[in-house]
C-alpha cells in the first residue's frame, strides 16, 4: 500500500456539456463505449496503488455513487481504507469554494495515515503515470507540484482554462485564471501533489481568512513562499470543452493507436462490471470502424460509432458517426448521423436524424 | 447457525478427459464457454436465481483455476455472511482421507459440511451442463409429491436415448426403473444429473452405500438403484427448456453453435436470467473498417480486422486483416494473424495462429487446437486432429 491519498475534486466542474449533464455530474458522463469519465482518474490512482480515495462532490452525484458503489472495481473496498464520497455539508448554501468542502471534511485528511496527497479532477481522459509525478515531486523537493499540459485543442467558446507560466527551472511563476488558450499555452490540469500536513495547515489558514479556492488561495498565493513546481504531462489527453470536442474525443478511440494506448498498453482502465452477454451480430449486421460494448444486439449498420452496453440496432437501421449510450434502441429503418443519444433513448422506426456541423443530443429516456 | 431449507452440492471434480487438450490444465467446469463464461457459471447462476445461498463446490481434478475463479463467490451473490460458497476438495481427517471415489462418495465425505448447515433438502448438481433452470420449481414439485428424491429429466431424441441414463416412469411421473445407457430404451426421459434429496433420507443411503464394498459410490449407478429397490418414492421432474451436456468436444462445439441460431432457443442475453461470470475488465471490442462480422457473438476486448461468420469470439481475441473465421469457437486471448483461414474449429485459450495459417479439415470434421499453442503457416491443419 502506497503512502498516498487520492482526492478527486468535483467541486470546480464547469457547466460544459449541459445537454448531457442535466442529471449527472461531468465525472459520471459516459465515455468511450463502456466507461464513465471518472474511470480514467480512478484507474490512474489505482496504478500507483492508492488505497484511500475521497471524492468531493458538488451536486448531481446519484449516478456517480451508483457507478462507484463500494469501489470494488478499483480495488477500493478495504476495511479501513477505501472509497469515501464527501458531499457538501451545507446543501442549501452556495458552495464558497473547494477549500470550504475540504475544511468541512478535514477529518478525512487528519485520520489518513498517508503523508502525500494527489488531487485531480474527475473528467480528464488520460493516462497520467503518477509514479513519475511523485518521483519528480520528491526529487524536486517541491512543496506543491502542479501538472500542466501544452494546449493542443481548438478555440474555446468560453474561457474555462487556467494557465500557468513557468520559470526556466520549471517552477510555477504565475497563474492566470479563466483564459482562452492558444496553442502551446501551459494549461493547468488542476492536478496537484502536496504533502498532507502542509495541505491541512494551509486549508486551516485559508478558512481563517475567508479564502476558499485551492488554486488561487493555496497555490497562487504561495508561489513565492513555497516551492511550487510544474510537471508537464506530454501524453495524450483531449481538451474537452464543448459538445463537438466531447464527440470528437470519443471518436478518437476509433484510432487503433489511441485504443491501444488506453486499453492494451501499460495499465488497465477499470469500470463498473455488468453481467451482460457478449455482443450479438446477426446475418444482416454491417459494422465498421466502431467500438461495441457487451449486451448489444446489432442487426443493422453501424459505422464510425461508439456503441455502449445493451444497445439494440435493429434490421435496416443505420448509425453513423454517432455515440449511442447504454440501452439505446435504434428501431427498424431508422437512420441517424452525427447524433449523441443519452441512456435509454429510443429512435423509432424509420425516423431520420442527421446533424450537420454540431452533433445533436437526444436526452435521456426520450423517444424520438 | 440457523438451519437452512436447502443447500446445493455442486460436483466439479471431473477431469473431463473427453474434452482432450482443453482440460489438460483445468477442470471441466472451468472450461471457457460462450465467449465470456466458464461452464460452471450456468449452474452457479441457476443457484443465484433460485435463491440458494449456500453452495458447496466439490473439487478434485486440477482445482487451482477454479478456486481462484470462484473466489469468495461475489459474482454469483454468494459472498454471504451466513453460508455462501465453499470449495470442498478431499481432505484428511483423523482416520486419514482419500480421493473422492464417485459422486456419492464425494457428497458422503462432506457429510459434516452438510450437517453443519442442517438443511432439510440437498440439491445435487454438476458443473458441466449448460442450461437455465429455476430449481425452486423442482423443489416445490418435490415437496408437493412428498418424494424422497426428485430427479430432473429431459426428453431426448429416441435415437440418442442409449447414450443417457434413462428414467422409466409411471403415469404420475414416479420413477419405477432406471436404465443406464440402455440398448433398448423404454423411455426417452434422460437424467440431467440434477437431484433433490431429503437430507435425512440421503444420509442413510450414503452411509449404507459407503459400507457396500462392491459399490462404485455413484448417484446414478448406485444410490438411485438402491432407492428404487427399497421402493423409495422417486419422482421425475420434467424440464422442457434447453439443456446440454458439454462433456465432449463435439457437444461443446454444438452448444456454441446453438447460441448462434436465429432465433435461438438458448439466449445468453436474457435480462431476466443473466448468466453471472467472474469476468475481468476488458475494453469494448473494436471492429475495423474492413472487418465483416455476421451471425456471431463477440466479447469485450476483441480487436477484429478480418471476417468473422457464425462464430464465438471470447474476450481479448484478435483477428488480423484478410483472415476468415467461420463456424468456430475462439477461446480467450487467442491471437489470429493476417490471412488466416479457420473453419469449424475450437481454438484453445492463448493460442497464437500466425499469418497465413490454414486450419480447416478437408472432410469438414471438427478441429481442436489446445491452449497456448503456436501455429505457423507451415503447420497448416487440414485434418481433424483429436
Amino acid at each position: 500500500m502506497r503512502n498516498v491519498l487520492g482526492v478527486i475534486n468535483l467541486v470546480n466542474e464547469r457547466p460544459i456539456l449541459k445537454e448531457l449533464t442535466h442529471h449527472r455530474c461531468l465525472a459520471s458522463l459516459p465515455f468511450g463505449g463502456r466507461y464513465r469519465m471518472i474511470d480514467f482518474t480512478m484507474s490512474n490512482f489505482m496504478n500507483v496503488s492508492i488505497s484511500k480515495v475521497a471524492i468531493f462532490t458538488k451536486d448531481k452525484y446519484r449516478s456517480l455513487m451508483d457507478h462507484l458503489g463500494s469501489g470494488k472495481e478499483w480495488d477500493l473496498d478495504h476495511r479501513s481504507q477505501g472509497l469515501f464520497i464527501l458531499p457538501s455539508i451545507h446543501p442549501d448554501e452556495k458552495i464558497k469554494g473547494d477549500l470550504q468542502q475540504f475544511y468541512d471534511h478535514l477529518e478525512f485528511f487528519q485520520r489518513a495515515t498517508a503523508d502525500t496527497v494527489i488531487i485531480a479532477p474527475g473528467h480528464h481522459i488520460c493516462k497520467i503515470d503518477f509514479n513519475d509525478v511523485l518521483k519528480k515531486h520528491e526529487s524536486n523537493k517541491a512543496d506543491i507540484t502542479v501538472l500542466y499540459k501544452d494546449y493542443d485543442g481548438g478555440a474555446v467558446k468560453r474561457p474555462i482554462y487556467h494557465q500557468c507560466s513557468l520559470d526556466t527551472d520549471g517552477a510555477v511563476r504565475d497563474i492566470n485564471f479563466f483564459t482562452a488558450p492558444k496553442k502551446g499555452d501551459h494549461i493547468c490540469l488542476e492536478t496537484y501533489v502536496i504533502k498532507k500536513q502542509l495541505l491541512i495547515d494551509l486549508i486551516k489558514n485559508c478558512i481563517e481568512y475567508d479564502e476558499y479556492d485551492f488554486l488561487k488561495d493555496i497555490v497562487k498565493a504561495n508561489l513565492i513562499n513555497l516551492k511550487v513546481q510544474g510537471y508537464q504531462y506530454t501524453g495524450y489527453m483531449p481538451f474537452i470543452h464543448s459538445l463537438e470536442t466531447y464527440h470528437a474525443s470519443n471518436m478518437e478511440f476509433l484510432n487503433p493507436e489511441i485504443l491501444r494506448h488506453f486499453f492494451y498498453d501499460s495499465w488497465e482502465v477499470f469500470t463498473k462490471i455488468k453481467h451482460e452477454a457478449p455482443a450479438e451480430f446477426t446475418n444482416s449486421s454491417k459494422v465498421s470502424n466502431s467500438l461495441i460494448a457487451n449486451g448489444c444486439i446489432i442487426e443493422g449498420t453501424v459505422e464510425n460509432s461508439i456503441i455502449f452496453r445493451g444497445v439494440k440496432v435493429k434490421k435496416g437501421a443505420v448509425v453513423k458517426n454517432s455515440i449511442i449510450m447504454q440501452k439505446g434502441d435504434i428501431e427498424e429503418g431508422a437512420r441517424i448521423e452525427n447524433v449523441i443519444t443519452d441512456k435509454q433513448v429510443i429512435i423509432t422506426k424509420n425516423q431520420k436524424i442527421t446533424a450537420i456541423n454540431k452533433p445533436v443530443v437526444i436526452k435521456k429516456e426520450v423517444v424520438v | 447457525m440457523a438451519s437452512k431449507k436447502w443447500i446445493a452440492m455442486l460436483l466439479a471434480g471431473g477431469q473431463g478427459s473427453r474434452l482432450g487438450e482443453l482440460t489438460s490444465d483445468l477442470a471441466k467446469p472451468a472450461v471457457p464457454f460462450g465467449g465470456k463464461y466458464r461452464i460452471i457459471d450456468f449452474t452457479l447462476s441457476n443457484c443465484t436465481h433460485s435463491g440458494i445461498d449456500t453452495v458447496g463446490i466439490l473439487t478434485q481434478y486440477r482445482p487451482h483455476i477454479l478456486n481462484s475463479y470462484i473466489g469468495n463467490g461475489r459474482p454469483w451473490d454468494l459472498d454471504r455472511n451466513n453460508g455462501g460458497v465453499s470449495m470442498l476438495p478431499p481432505y484428511q481427517g483423523k482416520d486419514g482421507g482419500e480421493w473422492y471415489k464417485g459422486t456419492a462418495n464425494a457428497v458422503y465425505q462432506n457429510f459434516h459440511f452438510i450437517d453443519h448447515n442442517d438443511p432439510e433438502y440437498v440439491l445435487v448438481i454438476s458443473g458441466d451442463h449448460i442450461y437455465k433452470m429455476d430449481y425452486n420449481k423442482m423443489l416445490e414439485d418435490h415437496m408437493e409429491n412428498d418424494a424422497h428424491a426428485t430427479i430432473a429429466v429431459i426428453e431426448v431424441p429416441w435415437a440418442e436415448a442409449n447414450r443417457f441414463g434413462i428414467m422409466n416412469t409411471n403415469e404420475t411421473d414416479q420413477i419405477i426403473q432406471f436404465d443406464e445407457k440402455p440398448q433398448n430404451p423404454k423411455s426417452n426421459l434422460a437424467s440431467m444429473g440434477v437431484y433433490i434429496f431429503n437430507w435425512n433420507h440421503l444420509k442413510q443411503y450414503l452411509t449404507e452405500d459407503e459400507e457396500d464394498i462392491s459399490s462404485s459410490n455413484d448417484f446414478g449407478k448406485d444410490i438411485i438403484p438402491k432407492m428404487l429397490k427399497n421402493e423409495a418414492k422417486l419422482q421425475a421432474y420434467r424440464f422442457k427448456d434447453y439443456w446440454k451436456d458439454v462433456g465432449t468436444i463435439e457437444s461443446l462445439w454444438e452448444a456454441h453453435m446453438d447460441l448462434l441460431e436465429e432465433p435461438s432457443n438458448f439466449k445468453l442475453g436474457d435480462p431476466n436470467w443473466q448468466i453471472y461470470a467472474g469476468n475481468a475488465n476488458h475494453p469494448p471490442q473494436y471492429i475495423s473498417e474492413d472487418a465483416n462480422v455476421t451471425q456471431s457473438l463477440v466479447n469485450e476486448g476483441c480487436l477484429v480486422f478480418g471476417n468473422v461468420d457464425h462464430s464465438v469470439l471470447s474476450y481479448n481475441v484478435q483477428v488480423g486483416s484478410g483472415s476468415n473465421v467461420k463456424n468456430s469457437v475462439i477461446m480467450p486471448n487467442v491471437k489470429i494473424g493476417n490471412n488466416v483461414i479457420i473453419e469449424k474449429a475450437i481454438i484453445g485459450s492463448g493460442t497464437v495462429i500466425e499469418d497465413g495459417a490454414i486450419i480447416s479439415d478437408t472432410k469438414k470434421g471438427l478441429i481442436l487446437i489446445g491452449e497456448n499453442q503456436q501455429i505457423s503457416s507451415e503447420s497448416a491443419l487440414l485434418q481433424a486432429l483429436y
